[in-house]
């Protein structure tokens, strides 16, 4: 039996681009917007790793490696920009749904 | 106390420095003269500009940092292990689908005194099954818990484990 | 096939297992707070996991301290790579579902029992005592 880690490499990649899927379901169809940014965070996360699967097929993992860092670092400080740029509107507990 | 921070305060900018640099040398992968002196000239700004931001209590000695190091590598193990039946539970839920849900917010209150113990209970609160950080004010912790069995497996056995990590 | 090849396949296998189930969480939980707990949860294991696989497949090109350096490197960028994800995944995580609170999404709750958002009890709700004052 002989096993080809690159076509394994390539199928995880494929798969993780089909598990992409319901998370860009989650982004067309989210209700609130902060579903949208968790479903992006998701999709960041997962494409890091596949700039690794990237690296490993065309053997220059030391090079895409340092992308997938910055992928990830890029992706962190994203949705923390996001969730602070939300957090600013004040509280609208108890408000919702009267109307004046 | 005064005395005891001016005696350990080199000992914590080196520290700054040591770990800047083995973050440049892991991350740079040269080793020659010319980029490992442009890796200290740069560690040695950053760490006088910034040596004050990364450790906040400052009264404990070498010896007890690397105590806490090697606890805090006990700690993960086991919350590692606990990340991996949280996931195993997660898949169960996601198959079954909504009504295994019951959802609510509980209220926990924890004893641990300094931000970067709280940071970890709330960690580890997020990656263990059933149970998500909401919100922090203070000492008390909004806790999102998606079943009734979640909800009552904050029974402080982790704030017990973190805070033995951090005993001197 | 070595045996860091066979421990590379089977931890990227049980990653992907784990993206599948935070996958399907993600589109069938009703609410924001349970959707968020796929979200913490599953992807920081199953993102570890693959990382993690990846590092242990490039032992297989490892001879000696001297002559393998740059495959060191790349495991300890993987290794740094994956610390990174477990460290701020679960903030981010943290820091989402608390922006959503305080954006005003409703959790959606077990209904038997009232007292189960201890959140809503203890938050300020100005407009309310206003309208019943």
């Amino acid at each position: 039996m002989n096993f080809d880690f690159d076509s394994f490499t390539l199928f995880t990649g494929i798969a993780l681009l089909v598990l992409m899927i319901p998370a860009t379901y989650r982004l067309a169809t989210g209700p609130t917007a902060i579903d949208r940014i968790v479903s992006i965070n998701i999709i960041g996360t997962k494409s890091a790793v596949i700039l690794v699967i990237i690296g490993s097929l065309f053997g220059r993992v030391e090079m895409f490696v340092d992308f997938a860092l910055t992928y990830a670092l890029l992706n962190f400080i994203g949705s923390l920009a996001a969730a602070r740029y939300l957090h600013k509107t004040p509280p609208a507990r108890g408000q919702v749904g009267e109307d004046e | 106390m005064d005395r005891n921070k001016t005696k350990s305060s080199p000992f914590y900018s080196w520290l700054v420095f040591g770990l800047l640099m083995l973050t440049w040398v892991v991350f740079s992968g040269f080793l020659d003269a010319f980029h490992l002196s442009l890796g200290v000239i740069s560690c040695a700004f950053v760490t006088w500009i910034s040596a004050d931001l990364l450790f906040e209590n400052r009264s404990d000695g070498p010896v007890a940092r690397i105590k806490q190091v090697f606890r805090l590598a006990g700690y993960s193990v086991w919350l590692v292990y606990q990340i991996v039946l949280a996931n195993i539970h997660l898949l169960k839920l996601s198959f079954i689908g909504q009504r295994a849900l019951q959802p609510q917010i509980v209220r926990y209150e924890c004893k641990l005194k300094s931000d970067f113990e709280k940071f970890l209970l709330a960690n580890s609160i997020t990656l263990t099954p059933g149970t998500v950080t909401m919100k922090i004010k203070g000492d008390t912790f909004y806790i999102h818990a998606i079943s009734d069995v979640a909800a009552e497996g904050l029974d402080g056995e982790m704030e017990k484990r973190i805070a033995k990590c951090f005993e001197s | 096939m070595s045996i860091f090849t066979i421990i590379a396949v089977v931890l990227i296998c049980v990653g992907l297992l784990f993206f599948l189930g935070a996958a399907v969480g993600i589109m069938r939980f009703g609410d924001f707070y349970t959707r968020m707990h796929a979200a913490g949860k599953g992807d920081t294991l199953s993102s570890l996991l693959v990382l993690l696989g990846f590092g242990v497949y490039q032992l297989n090109n490892f001879q000696s301290f001297s002559e393998s350096w740059p495959v060191l490197l790349v495991i300890l960028k993987l290794i740094a790579i994956s610390a990174f994800i477990l460290l701020t995944s679960p903030t981010a995580t943290h820091a989402l579902m608390d922006s959503g609170w305080e954006d005003g999404i409703e959790p959606e709750l077990k209904n038997d029992k009232p007292e189960t958002n201890a959140l809503e009890e203890d938050m300020p709700q100005p407009k309310q005592k206003e309208a019943q004052a």
